[in-house]
């Protein structure tokens, strides 16, 4: 018997994939774990366009006039601030998650754009303080791979509070990918699911962070910039609470930041989206008194120049890139399409970073499939990839008659919804409405 | 280099962060023994030492007292604050009195001795550092500990060991209950006599063949749906 397909009726509540996730726990009996970032639809800064320059304002010669895109980083406290020729940071990737090739690739290419990388949960690894001219070295929960060592020799310290892809929640690295050398930086057996930490072991709340912070200061003679990154959740608050601890320079990661290895229902169930977050930590600092001053970095599905050019316009200082950095090495390619069959994914849809598989050698410790990924040709792409960014971005901001990026401010530019409005503090197109600041 | 054989540091005068740097920057007394004075519970004292100094500390310590300290010899005369001796890579950090929250914290060798009472979560995440603590530790001690030893010639409060993996904890006298995957597990004499080592190295007089011996049961090293009402 035929079906009458004009009788089958999709369920809204319980869609395909619905039916599917709850069949799969059946199955299974635990949840997905997973890497990649969030997948949903949220509001972005696809939702915000900016206004070129006309005749009330007057725009910058396209290939002719000069558009600086320089970006000084911790001069509040410390010593040496950094100074970066690009205001795109690659965010804290671990050695764990990523392979010794990708770290070195990331910071090759980062040294050639005059720009900063970060380490991760794992500690500091030779190729990567060796590729990295400008390396922010991790101060985690689970603390792996910490030591004063390579403290002293990072240009900034970054004490990681929490991340957009899960506030709140600490990692786990699956044993498959615990290889000799990686247990071995992080004090562990080979083999063991390792679970990172979700708070830090030896303080708690704001006020400890102060002391922590003037702890790590003191170690390493008040030089190094500190930055303290969290997960976008309660961002006025947080934002506020470390400035006020001492920070130098603050990172928020909004919910689409990616991960190595994390709860499906956290990815896409907790925190707020980036979009948000750097309305609010702007206006958090504004408060304060601090904007500028305590230099804020935003993370967290930032994709392209125009990306970048409405965070800074919103007023971040710089962004930084994971996932995108991760695409541009050649993460989700359409290469060896067998081996992404063999972990149940395809080409553009892989998020199997937690099985230590990675088609194309970026997410993995196996050296047959690391060799995928030459850190020369790795960095080739990502230098290609940020070069594109930053030109697109000065080109936004050329066109708004800036002649440094961090002139671009939220007049400039006006959003495509009423949630993108409301977000990011900027009148709805064609209308003077900010929903929740003006009346309509 | 002139070598003297002590110098006074008085932190009434001083500010910890002269202290410090000077410290950091040893163009004498690299072979002396310092003495400081008045603490008063400041953070952060004598923090990411390098060289082996013998440091002596007369009066109650803030947080962080001999953070992520390598090579240097230093003792607290008095009680100490948060994380003492936090992610400690060598050398020894000694506590006469009381320490609070998370002493020796992440630490990854050398050696820390508490000779009054410990509170909280001594020894979170230890590294490979061992501990010695002459009175009780608080609750959640060795939570998430890794590798190294602790011995406690008290009482342990609830949760002890909680998450543990490679780490080896020893307690004389009553634990109030254990954390998630830790057991108690067989004293052979080995133990005792390493136990006896790290008891005389630490200067603490013990009889180690009155301690048990507590490690992980290993079940949660990989996550199972079964375990989940482990945690």
């Amino acid at each position: 018997m035929t079906v009458d397909r004009r009788t089958v009726r999709e369920s809204a509540t319980f869609p395909p994939s619905v039916i599917a996730e709850i069949q799969r726990a059946a199955d299974q009996g635990i949840y997905d774990i997973r890497g990649f970032g969030g997948k949903r639809r949220l509001p972005n800064f696809d939702d915000l366009v900016f206004l070129g320059a006309s005749t009330s304002r007057y725009p910058l010669e396209g290939y002719r006039e000069r558009c600086d895109t320089s970006v000084t980083l911790g001069a509040r406290h410390a010593k040496k601030p950094i100074e970066l020729k690009i205001p795109i940071t690659i965010a804290g990737m671990s050695f764990g998650a990523l392979g010794a090739h990708a770290k070195e690739a990331i910071g090759r290419a980062a040294t050639e754009m005059g720009t900063s990388t970060t380490t991760g949960d794992g500690g500091m690894t030779e190729e990567e303080r060796n590729s990295s001219k400008t390396l922010v070295y991790q101060v985690l929960p689970s603390r792996y791979g910490m030591n004063p060592d390579d403290l002293r020799r990072c240009d900034a310290i970054e004490v990681v509070v929490g991340q957009g892809a899960k506030p709140g929640g600490g990692g786990m690295l699956l044993g498959q990918k615990i290889t000799e050398r990686v247990a071995e930086m992080r004090t562990l057996p080979v083999g063991i699911d390792q679970r990172s930490a979700c708070r830090h072991p030896d303080w708690t709340g704001p006020d400890d962070l102060a002391i922590k912070i003037r702890e790590l200061r003191e170690i390493t003679d008040w030089e190094k910039p500190i930055y303290v990154k969290v997960g976008a959740t309660r961002t006025r608050y947080d934002v506020a609470l470390a400035a006020k601890a001492g920070a130098d320079v603050i990172v928020v990661d909004g919910m689409q930041g990616g991960t190595a290895a994390t709860q499906d229902v956290f990815i896409e169930h907790v925190g707020i989206p980036t979009l948000p977050a750097v309305r609010l930590a702007v206006e958090s600092l504004k408060e304060l008194d601090l904007h500028r001053e305590v230099q804020l970095i935003v993370s967290g599905g930032i994709r392209t120049g125009a990306d970048v050019a409405k965070a800074l316009a919103l007023g971040a200082d710089a962004v930084a890139i994971g996932s995108a950095a991760m695409l541009a090495l050649g993460c989700n390619k359409p290469v060896h399409e067998e081996d992404y069959r063999a972990i149940g994914a395809e080409p553009g849809y892989c998020h199997h970073c937690h099985t230590g598989r990675c088609p194309v050698g970026i997410t993995t410790q196996d050296p047959d499939l690391e060799r995928r990924l030459p850190p020369e040709v790795g960095a080739r792409h990502l230098r290609n990839y940020l070069t594109v960014m930053v030109l697109e971005l000065q080109t936004l901001a050329r066109a708004c008659g800036k002649s440094h990026i961090h002139n671009l401010e939220p007049e400039d530019m006006v959003a495509l919804t009423i949630e993108a409005a409301a977000m990011a503090g900027v009148p709805l197109a064609g209308t003077d409405w900010i929903p929740g600041r003006t009346a309509f | 280099m002139t070598v003297q054989d002590s110098i006074t540091v008085d932190l009434a005068e001083v500010s910890v962060r002269d202290l410090n740097q000077r410290l950091h920057h040893l163009t004498d007394g690299g072979d002396a023994d310092w003495q400081i004075l008045n603490p008063r519970g400041q953070h952060a004292i004598a923090v990411g030492l390098m060289d082996p100094v013998q440091i002596t500390i007369d009066g109650p310590v803030g947080y962080y007292c001999g953070g992520m300290n390598q090579n240097a010899q230093i003792v607290v005369n008095g009680h100490s604050g948060w994380g003492v001796a936090e992610n400690i890579m060598s050398g020894v950090v000694r506590v006469r009195g009381n320490a609070s929250e998370s002493a020796a914290a992440t630490g990854r060798a050398g050696l820390v001795v508490i000779e009054g009472d410990a509170s909280s979560r001594c020894g979170v995440s230890m590294k490979g550092v061992d501990i010695v603590v002459g009175g009780s530790v608080g609750h959640m001690s060795g939570f998430l500990a890794q590798t190294g030893r602790m011995a406690v010639c008290g009482d342990a409060g609830a949760d002890l060991g909680s998450s543990i993996y490679e780490a080896v904890i020893y307690v004389r006298g009553d634990v109030e209950s254990l954390g998630a995957d830790c057991i108690e597990k067989e004293m052979t004499d080995a133990h005792i006599s390493e136990l006896a080592e790290l008891l005389t190295r630490a200067e603490v007089a013990a009889d180690p063949s009155e301690f048990r011996r507590y490690g992980s049961a290993r079940n949660l090293y990989h996550f199972k749906v079964d375990h989940a009402d482990a945690y």
